[in-house]
């Protein structure tokens, strides 16, 4: 028998929130709001994960970075989950992704469904271009002051 | 096979087959943007797949996977509705497809997110998210088109036109759609009815289009008795890899 030295379930979650969002890799798969659960079953580590939208397909790349990190860290007997309800919302992203988005140049998401202000000049004067981004989870805005077009993380 | 494992494959085929349709605009859409958005949308269409099919096969319980059901069935397996599988076209008729299809698809996916299949309501609640921005934005290009310029109203008003017939096809019912109906597992397509033209009237009006006067439904999509010869030949493409390759994975 081989002892594992079990790390505790904080300990796993402060790993975790070193893998970066492969699409936004200013913000970790913590900040994201994608990592629901992390639970030991024996010596089994349960991670579970929720996906943004139903067909991102970051969501494989999250999957892999999350193996491959805890692995680094010894923990190989690991397995994740994926689960659709409840169904991800922007509401679970993090006070800290929030402003890292934005100092990023992507303006967070926000109830009214529009950016409150640009991530550059932080006018409150924007304009929308279009629904989709380039991502599947962001729309294109632009600046009316300093034109800056920009990203905006829409709410769902 | 069983009325639960049917009305799913209708629900996932419906999304496939859009979302394969909607993909084929991928690096040639009229502009930057719309580019973007309908290869987002497919993207949206082909997640959705994988939660009804994965499910379908969880209830086939004969060992087919999500990708089996996908690319390993034929043309009359298929249950999607005949709309979704007409050719693109132009632009002017993918988006008025788009449209008439989310103008149903918000209310309907709402209506199941109330289903006695807590599993249908979960993947309900999620697509129906997806389903609202692409309605908003469908319906904001359909106006934009519609009252564009005349050769664009002209272009919108042959794209209802041409889909007219087809669009009420996912609105009637039958015997696969009573029994579900009776097991509170969805209500009767029929009743979403209503408040779809209250989606579809009032755009058609600030979209200067008018409502072909017709009430004559195509029907066989859903059913699987008779597709139009464009979904064989989306199938063919959409399938080659494992029908050259059976089984192979990268
Ligand atoms: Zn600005």
């Amino acid at each position: 028998m081989v002892a594992v030295t079990k790390l505790s379930t904080q300990e796993v979650w402060a790993l975790l929130d070193k893998v970066p969002d492969p699409e936004i890799p200013v913000i970790s798969v913590v900040d994201l709001g994608v990592i629901r659960d992390v639970q030991w079953n024996g010596n089994t580590l349960n991670v579970t994960i929720t996906p943004t939208y139903s067909g991102c397909p970051a969501m494989s790349v999250i999957a892999l970075d999350i193996k491959t990190e805890l692995a680094k860290n010894g923990l190989e007997n690991v397995h994740l989950k994926t689960q659709i309800a409840p169904a991800w919302t922007t509401d679970w992203l993090s006070a800290k992704g929030r402003a890292k988005l934005e100092e990023y140049g992507i303006a967070p998401p926000q109830v009214s469904g529009g950016p409150q202000r640009c991530p550059n000049c932080k006018s409150a004067h924007v304009k929308k271009i279009s629904q989709f981004g380039s991502t599947p989870c962001k729309a294109q805005w632009q600046c009316v002051d300093c034109l800056e077009p920009f990203d905006y993380f829409k709410c769902i | 096979m069983s009325a639960l494992f049917e009305f799913l494959l209708r629900q996932g085929d419906n999304t496939l087959v859009l979302g394969h349709r909607t993909s084929e605009w991928c690096g040639t859409a009229p502009a930057l943007e719309e580019d973007i958005a309908l290869a987002n949308t497919a993207l949206d269409l082909i997640g959705q797949t994988q939660l009804w099919l994965g499910y379908a096969a969880q209830v086939e319980d004969k060992g087919r996977s999500a990708n089996d059901l996908a690319f390993l069935r034929d043309v009359y397996d298929f249950k999607n509705v005949l709309m979704l599988e007409t050719p693109n076209h132009d632009f002017g008729r993918t988006i008025m497809r788009q449209f008439l299809f989310d103008a149903f698809q918000v209310h309907w996916l709402t209506a199941l997110t109330d289903s006695k299949d807590s599993h249908i309501s979960e993947i309900a609640i999620k697509s129906v998210k997806e389903a609202k921005y692409h309605l908003e934005r469908s319906r904001d290009t359909v106006i934009a088109l519609g009252d564009g310029t005349e050769k664009s109203n002209v272009i919108m008003q042959s794209a209802l036109e041409y889909l007219w017939p087809y669009a009420r096809e996912i609105m009637s019912d039958d015997a696969v759609d009573e029994e579900i109906a009776s097991l509170e597992i969805a209500p009767l397509p029929s009743t979403i009815h209503e408040s779809w033209l209250q989606i579809v009237e009032p755009t058609m009006r600030d979209a200067c289009l008018k409502i072909p006067d017709s009430n004559f439904v195509h029907n066989g999509g859903k059913t699987g008795l008779r597709h139009t010869e464009h979904l064989g030949h989306m199938l063919a493409t959409m399938q080659v890899l494992q029908r050259s390759y059976p089984g192979v994975t990268w």
